[in-house]
């Protein structure tokens, strides 16, 4: 490993996406999985006029926004960071990457900051029906713009619908429909929407589970734990069946990547899974000490015999088609990355299925440890999430897009080092911030509580009177 | 008329529009501390743009896709080029974004109080640095025979990119003010109205030296003409919220941005981002585009969706159409 000090602008502009893209996709599964957790929460309340459902409701509305907003401001750096750390890059797949991103800000993300913006501001606006509706489009809106950014970043995996034109040094697009729907795409966004549905059931049960250790407001909160326990049991299934067919396509399209998952060296039929290992972080000297036998392979291929191509030889493959080069990601943390993706998720189901066990039919867990265990358990899905991303862009490295364009060519050219690091350190420092703050709200408002059945109603009824106040639901 | 012609429109429409839509809760972002003179008072001026500020600042996250896909050399060039002006407007909107958010789930004056800095700061920047952009668009950059920009942060800062920052700085507090004067009552709205005559008649000082220095130095026919209007649209503005009109005000001021921008752009044409050095290296509507497949595609995709967004944010704007009275917020 080099020093902090030796850092170019290419390592500095990989670590600012790497911040920045992190942070933001802290936000965006919550995003994704509470709006419509809370969209059905409104729905209940709406079909069987319980105001436990209300109280509900307004209770994960409002930890639902701290989670938005930040998720909102984040996420327009994503977009211009591309121009001003990565313009090589955005030369060169414009014409093919711009276009989902534009989809994106005009089908996706309009829908959901103008209906977000009528949904808080809306409740004694809008007629009930409507009004629902609303938080309905805000929730379809975060997961169409998912699949549109998806479908950007699957170009990026596994690159369709193009050509390359070398006149004018760049890709450019020839077939639309073969973009959006990109086998990469298809497998990535059902895991990305359960992963979001782990994520924010987690949330559920950690928040539901505070408010069981005191007791208080059982009547709205234990709906809301077993919707939370649903989501996070559909979520956790929903990630094992996605991830087995996101598996085989990364193996058909980035062979590369299946191989530095398990850092497995040498091609080999009935290939294991080691679940841990002693020894050299990159694997290559390593004891395993939990093996699960031919898993790999049937990861990859389906058939625990089935044959997974090993580093070496993928190496050895693309220095004959791409030319001489070093086409190896780097393993310690492709290796460690996807296992701690697998296993925080794993434990985020785990905990689901205890605390559901021992909440069935009203009871009530009596050891003291119980509910701090539970609540500290919602930080697995974060980090799940977190490795799994890291795993997936690290593990197509040393290519920005797979076999057409590296990394190294892809930064801004003329972009000097002080001018990145004023940014990154910016960012990081503007992050850190508010990340405190978020928490310190989030955590505020979660321990709050509901607000009581008069305090929900009064703000929750239309009305036509000009002169009475707008709802405060920021 | 040529796609790539079009999508010059299309991104100028943009750009437009989020000026005029963002222009004005930027403008009421940067008086809060200056009407505001209590928790109320400013509560109910964060109210008049609460529902709709962030739908407004999707225009410019439309714009950037757009022009990422229709000309991602223009994207390139611009984003990179002018990358610590980018990075300042970034922090402005994430600041104020949060803020807008936040402000209201304390309970100290503390709390509220650094919220409403953050709301100034975070309107201010954007609204003098999207002055410099574009300033710097149309006077154009060195660039080099890869479209990137050789200078360094400085050569963005020169006097006519600065006059066109303090332009856009003073119009959308204008814009603001009279829209203020609109959407509030009684006291509130009075002081709005008194404050837009004032900043109207000293935001009309460096609109119309930047503008004149526009026309003289790239104009043509067509950009006196835009000219001439948004400044008579100016001066209309300043004589209707005298009158007391304050929607035909701050119509007016709407309309002095849009054909203020449009004057910018049409200067800019055909170029997207002219080359002070060798003219062989500026960035042109046909050197800077995207294939005609993809602008194809993407003039569809604007055909259908941009009419239903502008529907339903229209219809946003009719269901809060109500002014906000400051006696009705809350004392706590």
């Amino acid at each position: 490993m080099r020093d902090w000090g030796d850092m170019d602008v290419l390592d500095l502009a990989r670590l600012q996406f790497g911040v920045t893209t992190v942070y933001h996709f802290l936000f965006v599964p919550v995003t994704i999985g509470l709006s419509l957790l809370v969209a059905i929460l409104q729905t209940l309340w709406r079909a069987t006029a319980k105001t436990a459902y209300l109280r509900a409701t307004k209770f994960w509305g409002k930890l639902f926004l701290i989670n938005v907003a930040m998720g909102i401001v984040t996420g327009i750096v994503q977009e211009f960071q591309f121009g001003m750390n990565w313009s090589a890059y955005s030369r060169f797949v414009g014409d093919v990457f711009g276009a989902p991103l534009a989809f994106e800000a005009l089908v996706a993300f309009f829908l959901e900051s103008t209906f977000i913006g009528l949904w808080i501001f809306g409740w004694d606006r809008l007629k009930p029906g409507l009004h629902l509706m609303c938080i309905w489009l805000v929730a379809f809106g975060s997961m169409a713009s998912a699949y549109f950014i998806l479908a950007a970043n699957a170009f990026m995996q596994n690159p369709v619908g193009y050509q390359v034109n070398e006149t004018a040094g760049r890709a450019e697009l020839t077939d639309f429909g073969a973009v959006l729907s990109n086998p990469v795409a298809l497998a990535a966004f059902p895991h990305t929407v359960f992963a979001a549905w782990l994520t924010a059931g987690t949330i559920v049960i950690a928040v539901s589970g505070y408010h069981f250790m005191h007791e208080r407001d059982l009547d709205v909160h234990r709906p809301a734990m077993r919707l939370g326990i649903l989501t996070t049991l559909v979520g956790g299934l929903g990630l094992v069946l996605s991830g087995d067919a996101l598996g085989k396509v990364m193996t058909a399209t980035q062979p590369m990547k299946m191989a530095a998952a398990e850092a497995l060296y040498q091609t080999t039929y009935n290939a294991p899974f080691s679940v841990l290992t002693i020894g050299s972080l990159d694997g290559r000297t390593g004891t395993p000490v939990i093996e699960i036998p031919g898993l790999l392979s049937y990861l990859a291929t389906g058939s625990f015999n089935g044959e997974v191509q090993g580093i070496n030889d993928l190496n050895s493959q693309y220095n004959a088609l791409y030319g001489p080069g070093d086409y190896v990601p780097y393993i310690p943390l492709t290796y460690w990355s996807f296992r701690l993706m697998i296993g925080f998720g794993m434990l985020a189901v785990a905990m689901a299925v205890i605390v559901w066990w021992s909440t069935r039919r009203g009871r009530m867990p009596r050891h003291r440890l119980f509910w701090p265990v539970a609540m500290w358990m919602a930080a697995t899905p974060f980090l799940a999430n977190t490795a799994g991303w890291l795993f997936t862009e690290m593990g197509r490295q040393p290519w920005v897009v797979f076999s057409l364009f590296q990394t190294s060519a892809a930064v801004s050219p003329r972009v000097g080092t002080p001018t990145v690091v004023i940014s990154l350190v910016g960012f990081t420092l503007v992050y850190l911030v508010l990340a405190v703050i978020a928490l310190k709200l989030f955590f505020k408002f979660a321990k709050a509580g509901p607000p009581d059945a008069e305090g929900a109603m009064s703000t929750s009824s239309p009305s036509d009177d000009p002169e009475k106040p707008m709802a405060f639901a920021y | 008329m040529e796609l790539t012609t079009l999508w010059f429109i299309a991104i100028a429409v943009l750009f437009t529009g989020y000026f005029i839509l963002e222009g004005f809760d930027f403008g009421v972002g940067i008086l809060l501390p200056v009407l505001g003179r209590d928790n109320r008072e400013r509560r109910a001026m964060i109210n008049t743009v609460g529902p709709v500020w962030d739908g407004n600042e999707v225009w410019i996250i439309t714009a950037g896709g757009a022009m990422f896909a229709a000309f991602p050399h223009w994207y390139a060039s611009l984003f990179s080029g002018f990358y610590l002006l980018l990075f300042a407007i970034l922090v402005g909107l994430i600041i104020r974004g949060v803020a807008f958010e936040y402000r209201g789930k304390g309970d100290t004056d503390r709390w509220r109080r650094g919220w409403d800095r953050c709301l100034f700061i975070g309107s201010a920047i954007p609204a003098f640095t999207w002055g410099v952009v574009v300033a710097n668009l149309v006077r154009g950059v060195p660039l080099d025979a890869n479209f990137d920009y050789t200078g360094s942060i400085w050569g963005l800062l020169g006097p006519y990119a600065l006059l066109g920052g303090l332009t856009t700085l003073l119009l959308f507090t204008t814009h603001g003010a009279y829209f203020l004067h609109l959407r509030t009552t009684g006291d509130l709205s009075g002081r709005a109205r008194a404050l837009g005559l004032r900043l109207g008649a000293v935001t009309a000082v460096p609109a119309l030296a930047f503008l004149i220095w526009t026309q003289v130095a790239f104009g043509d026919g067509v950009t006196l003409a835009l000219i001439v209007i948004a400044v008579l649209a100016l001066v209309a503005g300043l004589a209707l919220d005298y009158t007391g009109r304050g929607g035909w005000a701050f119509a007016a001021t709407a309309l002095t941005i849009a054909l203020a921008s449009a004057a910018l752009f049409a200067a800019l044409w055909p170029n997207v981002l002219p080359s002070t050095g060798d003219a062989a290296n500026s960035l042109t509507h046909a050197n800077a585009a995207a294939t005609d497949k993809t602008l194809g595609i993407m003039t569809w995709a604007a055909a259908v969706f941009l009419p239903i967004v502008l529907l339903y944010q229209g219809w946003t704007y009719w269901v809060f159409r109500q002014r906000v009275i400051v006696e009705r917020i809350p004392v706590a």
